[in-house]
């Protein structure tokens, strides 16, 4: 029962948070709506037994993705955006949109459910522990997506810097 | 024993709200924090079948995803920063330069 009660209340203060990320008219009281949500987030991969995942959720999106966020927010000047209208003029086609989406998704995984709930009692978690396995699986079994990924990052570093340059010379 | 369906439930959820925050709203900060919440969605699906099937690679695969989520918020921020720079605005209907 309880971890029942902890998925309802971890999902729950997601859901909540996460729309209030995107109905908030000041984009600080966004960002930390959104770190709230990740905060959920992270409990619930916590949840799943997936513990080193958690902690890159909290090191990375929460210290390092959401500062970032705060960084641009107070370096850009709202004070104008704030007063005009927050939503456009297409909101209500796109609410109807992703209403339809939504329920096309669920309504999917309810029919589909079945085929999920038959290895549930094997459930059994790794016994090195769940870094070590990470961490295998990483750098034997996904050596190459793992430079593709730094090059990834060295790419997206010259491009930020380079975006937020005064000047091109 | 929670069923693995609940998590996809959620990760539907969590993707339409963050469908949702990239279509209706104007200020670009909040579109690519809406596309921050879409990859959350995601990880939260890959990770549930991770525990489902007993295997590492779904959370292998989070991190792959986390690692983007940081790549597109750096150059999404330094690109509205540009933007900002030249356009003196944060609205996403108002940036109509390749609009003819």
């Amino acid at each position: 029962m309880l971890p029942q009660i902890a998925f309802f209340i971890l999902s729950g203060v997601a859901l909540v948070s996460a729309v209030m990320v995107i109905t908030r008219r000041n984009a600080v009281h966004s960002v930390i709506w959104l770190i709230v949500t990740l905060f959920s987030v992270g409990g619930i991969f916590l949840m799943l037994h997936a513990e080193f995942l958690f902690a890159v959720q909290v090191l990375l999106y929460v210290g390092g993705i959401m500062v970032l966020f705060l960084f641009v927010v107070m370096l850009v000047n709202l004070d104008v955006s704030i007063k005009q209208a927050q939503f456009s003029r297409q909101w209500q086609v796109a609410l109807v949109t992703a209403i339809v989406l939504m329920v096309e998704l669920g309504y999917g995984i309810y029919r589909g459910h079945q085929g999920f709930t038959l290895g549930e009692a094997a459930a059994a978690p790794v016994a090195a522990g769940n870094t070590q396995a990470v961490a295998l699986a990483l750098y034997r079994d996904y050596m190459l997506p793992v430079e593709i990924a730094s090059i990834l990052l060295l790419v997206a570093m010259v491009g930020a810097v380079i975006m937020a340059k005064r000047k091109m010379e | 024993m929670i069923p693995t369906h609940w998590y996809l439930f959620l990760g539907t959820a969590l993707f339409t709200i963050g469908v949702v925050g990239v279509l209706t709203r104007r200020n670009v900060i909040i579109i690519l924090m809406s596309i921050e919440l879409i990859l959350n969605a995601v990880n939260v699906n890959l990770v549930a079948f991770s525990h489902y099937f007993q295997s590492i690679d779904g959370q292998v695969f989070a991190i792959f995803v986390i690692t983007d989520a940081a790549a597109e918020a750096a150059v999404g921020l330094g690109l509205i920063i540009a933007l900002f720079r030249n356009k003196e605005t944060v609205n996403a209907d108002e940036i109509d330069l390749l609009k003819w």
